[in-house]
């Protein structure tokens, strides 16, 4: 849970989970092994269609959710259920200890429930004098720990077997060693005894059928199926978002749910339960079923044009599972109750903004969650304009207000830029790198050496030094960001060598200026659509063939972003469709547009490895054409352990975060240093900051170059 | 359109990948000599009675102590197939009964029942549960073992959606899919079988 008050105390909160060896360890198989069984799990299966079929289907849903709920009930009311509307969380346990309260109901087991987790049922039932105990394993572990869960699927993945052992010597009064096969068999003996007892069972519900009035229940270990059987009252508490037309629709998310969540094709029971069936304990025979069907804040959601697309969340959890900062910090850290990237923006809508002014900062914004969303939501995309949200309501930090400020001044910025390099005079190395760190960054950024400014910007370079094509080919603009620009202004050199040796024709508009992209993150909504804007009026689309970017942050923003940001505008988003639709990254233009040969490059068979930019993977989707690059331009491509995984940087992210950024750099670091190459190359100088600076710190001899500028070299 | 062979060898295989034993017999009669002779094999008890190595909590022991002999749960057989069986258990000294599992939340042996379908693509049993004994038998058991008629084997979950449809229409209803041994891998990830249900999952294909 979240308890933190303000940014610092997080930070300190995040530091101490950082020092848990175990939770890394664990983390980080977890990690490794997830992706590898999620691959295999949707082996030959059209992923991506599946996942647009279910993103569809429950968009619908959310536009009939009344429709649906009214059908839901009829039906379900038609065969013997009674059905509860609740409108907020409080109004929902009242609901349920009322029901256990007129059917005489003492003990309660309960089946794993997201939504009872988000209405903290327990307390209120326990409050109304009620036993209850939940059956679902790591559910039960915590419980008795008296904690929250620490991931949406497996609630105790925080624990060790040893603390495991312990809990249940404790419990027990017995002494129990850590073996998992047997404290599991302890699990099933102590809670069999506890269904026995039991007058109440409680459930969620993965899909709430409305042409039936069915529900489906999705569990491995089966307790929803004892829970739902043997006690004499059933009641199963779902959100509104679990509403689903038909049949259909619920195998269709069924097809994904278990293999996004655990790489299992299917989990070991789904339980489908119409009307009130058998129950051989109540005196009439049949099963007292009740439905509390949960508001609390979702039919608000499912309104917002934007947000409206969270009701597509299965919980599967598959977000916190390929969540770097997750896998660093755990479901306590990453997390209120709902937890990884869906949880930050949950706990916005149903826990308020205190619980997640803090934990909506704590996304590096790298895309793995988008990417393996089953619901295909945009949840980076939402996490930042909740950061927005709340900064509009609480008002902005100083350091984001005057860097949007800044960054809407492109002649200031830039002069601020060029001043920057006379001051760092005294403190800069011959290599390129910052002696000290300035006065401004505290020791916890010592982990990278930072970049001074370079002695001429690309610009000015550009003004004496362009090239003239004779013959071109292709005519191009340049969008060189200002990191390129100002501090690795040979990157785009190189590249500019590399396109006028391909007859391609080049322009450089002056009036552009940084992407946005850092004050975007910021939660500067309105100086991020000022930059867009200038930026926008800086190209005349028309006119080139293609924009090219050797920066894959820019590039992304530039495509996806642009048009949303001044989609209020016409013109202007008329503007911004056909310059995003030139966007280019450097890789992709090289590899695919001009269709470089091998034969035009010096093969030297050194061996370089890569790292994929999250931006470039991603946000571009772009894989292959960096890596046939790096062959094409006569190195030995080595691949490296976790290519496409963050190497944290996140731009602004690393200034928030250094100690996170530290060790997510670490991993990308150890890896890279694990495949022998002396050589790494990417594709966005943001990673390369991050990048060389650590390894600088490391001293390794390992050197870091944008694919550009080997290829540069390397021409023939 | 796969063929009735490769829906059966698709099933078999997913089935396999999910520690389900799958066995082909010939007749239903083999069905049962399977159960008795499992039920023969397999310990008195493997999970719930004491004698377990693991202690534990007075309440917990004392539900286990209520189980005294093996007892093989076959709700839901056809009247002469439960004869069959009542008697073959009877001669190898278990105890068979086909009602009052309440009685027996301690644990039976051998849950003994029929599904109605197999879905090949993830190697499932569908079995339409609505009275509680079978759902019981099919939860409580140590080993669950399932009779699966080949021709019933479809190749997905839409294949059987009009079934399930036609069944829930019809409430009340309570369908199950069950794939594999009841599983955990709450600590420490690590994959632990009969968490709550069953231990082992046998089926029998029957050839029809």
């Amino acid at each position: 849970m979240q308890k933190a008050n303000d940014l610092k105390e997080y930070r300190e909160e995040l530091r101490e989970t950082l020092g848990n060896d175990f939770l890394r360890t664990t983390l980080d198989n977890f990690a490794i092994a997830y992706r590898a069984g999620r691959a295999n799990a949707f082996k030959d299966m059209d992923v991506r269609g599946l996942i647009k079929e279910i993103a569809d289907s429950k968009d619908e849903a959310a536009r009939n959710a009344d429709a649906l709920y009214r059908e839901f009930k009829e039906n379900a009311e038609a065969a013997g259920i009674h059905v509860h509307f609740a409108k907020d969380g409080d109004e929902a346990n009242r609901i349920i200890a009322q029901i256990a309260k007129d059917a005489n109901c003492k003990k309660i087991v309960k089946s794993k429930s997201m939504t009872a987790e988000e209405t903290l049922l327990n307390h209120d039932l326990e409050d109304a004098g009620l036993e209850v105990t939940e059956t679902d394993l790591g559910e039960w572990i915590i419980q008795l720990r008296h904690e929250g869960p620490s991931h949406m699927v497996m609630p105790a993945i925080h624990l060790s077997r040893f603390q495991v052992g312990d809990l249940f010597t404790e419990v027990t009064g017995k002494e129990q060693d850590s073996d998992i096969e047997k404290l599991v068999k302890v699990a099933r003996r102590e809670l069999r005894q506890k269904y026995v007892e039991a007058d109440m069972g409680i459930t969620g519900a993965n899909f709430a059928i409305a042409e039936t009035g069915s529900i489906g229940l999705v569990t491995n270990e089966g307790n929803a199926r004892l829970v739902s059987t043997l006690p004499r009252v059933h009641v199963a508490l779902m959100g509104i978002d679990k509403l689903l037309p038909t049949l259909h629709d619920a195998l269709r998310i069924l097809k994904v749910l278990p293999r996004n969540a655990t790489g299992q094709a299917i989990t070991s029971y789904v339980t489908w339960i119409t009307g009130n069936n058998e129950c051989l304990a109540a005196e009439d025979g049949r099963k007292e079923i009740h439905y509390v069907v949960l508001d609390n804040g979702r039919s608000e959601l499912i309104k917002d044009p934007l947000f409206s697309q969270v009701n597509r969340c299965v919980r599967c959890g598959a977000c916190a599972n390929v969540c770097p900062v997750y896998r660093l910090v755990g479901g306590h850290k990453m997390g209120h109750i709902y937890i990884g990237a869906i949880g930050l923006i949950l706990t916005y809508f149903f826990h308020g903004k205190d619980k997640a002014k803090n934990l909506v900062q704590n996304c590096i914004n790298c895309e793995a969650c988008k990417d393996v969303c089953a619901g295909g939501i945009d949840l980076p995309r939402l996490i930042k304009e909740i950061h927005a949200r709340i900064q509009d309501e609480d008002g902005h930090p100083l350091p984001s207000f005057l860097l949007g400020k800044m960054l809407k001044n492109r002649k200031l910025f830039h002069t601020l830029l060029r001043t920057a390099k006379w001051g760092q005079k005294p403190v800069a190395e011959k290599d390129g790198f910052i002696r000290h760190l300035p006065m401004i960054f505290s020791k916890e950024h010592g982990f990278r050496a930072l970049p001074t400014i370079a002695e001429t910007p690309f610009r000015d370079w550009w003004k004496e030094k362009r090239p003239r094509v004779a013959n071109p080919k292709y005519r191009v603009a340049l969008f060189s960001g200002c990191v390129q620009d100002f501090v690795y202004p040979e990157q785009m050199q190189a590249a500019v060598d590399v396109f006028a040796a391909n007859d391609v024709a080049m322009e450089f508009p002056e009036e552009q200026s940084c992407c946005g992209l850092p004050v975007q993150m910021m939660g500067e909504t309105k100086a991020s659509r000022d930059v867009a804007v200038q930026n926008l009026r800086a190209f005349e689309p028309e006119a080139y063939d293609y924009i090219v970017t050797l920066c894959a942050s820019c590039a992304a923003h530039l495509k996806h972003n642009y048009p949303k940001l001044v989609m209020d505008k016409p013109a202007m988003k008329l503007r911004a469709d056909a310059f995003a639709a030139k966007i280019i990254d450097y890789s992709s233009f090289v590899n695919d547009v001009l269709k470089v040969n091998a034969e035009d490059f010096r093969q030297t068979g050194e061996k370089a490895t890569y790292h994929a930019p999250c931006h470039l993977c991603r946000g571009l989707d772009v894989h292959e054409a960096p890596r046939q690059l790096i062959e094409k331009s006569g190195m030995e491509y080595v691949e490296c352990a976790e290519e496409e995984v963050c190497c944290g940087f996140g731009g602004t992210f690393s200034m928030k975060f250094p100690e996170l950024s530290a060790e997510l750099l670490k991993k990308k670091l150890d890896n890279v240093e694990a495949t022998g190459a002396d050589t790494l190359l990417t594709d966005c100088p943001g990673c390369i900051m991050q990048l060389r600076g650590g390894l600088k710190r490391r001293g390794s001899r390992v050197q870091v170059k944008h694919v550009a500028e080997v290829m540069s070299k390397n021409k023939k | 359109m796969p063929s009735k062979e490769d829906l059966y060898q698709k099933f078999v295989e997913k089935a396999g990948l999910v520690s389900a034993k799958v066995t082909s017999i010939a007749t239903e009669d083999d069905a049962l000599k399977y159960v008795i002779n499992l039920c023969d094999k397999k310990e008195a008890c493997q999970l719930m009675i004491s004698g377990c190595e693991a202690d534990l909590s007075d309440k917990a022991e004392a539900l286990c102590d209520a189980k005294q002999k093996k007892v093989i749960a076959a709700p839901g057989l056809n009247e002469d197939l439960y004869k069959k069986l009542a008697a073959q258990a009877k001669k190898a000294g278990f105890e068979c009964i086909s009602e009052g599992m309440r009685d027996h939340l301690a644990g039976v042996d051998i849950g003994f029942t029929f599904a109605e379908y197999g879905i090949a693509d993830t190697g499932t049993l569908m079995l339409d549960c609505p009275g509680e004994e079978m759902r019981l038998a099919t939860m409580v058991s140590e080993f669950h073992v399932c009779v699966l008629p080949k021709s019933k084997i479809k190749a997905n979950t839409y294949a059987v959606e009009k079934m399930m449809l036609t069944r829930m229409k019809k409430t009340p209803d309570y369908l199950a899919f069950i794939t594999g041994p009841s599983r955990t891998a709450d600590i420490e990830r690590v994959l632990a079988l009969g968490v709550h249900g069953p231990l082992e999952l046998h089926i029998l294909i029957l050839e029809d």
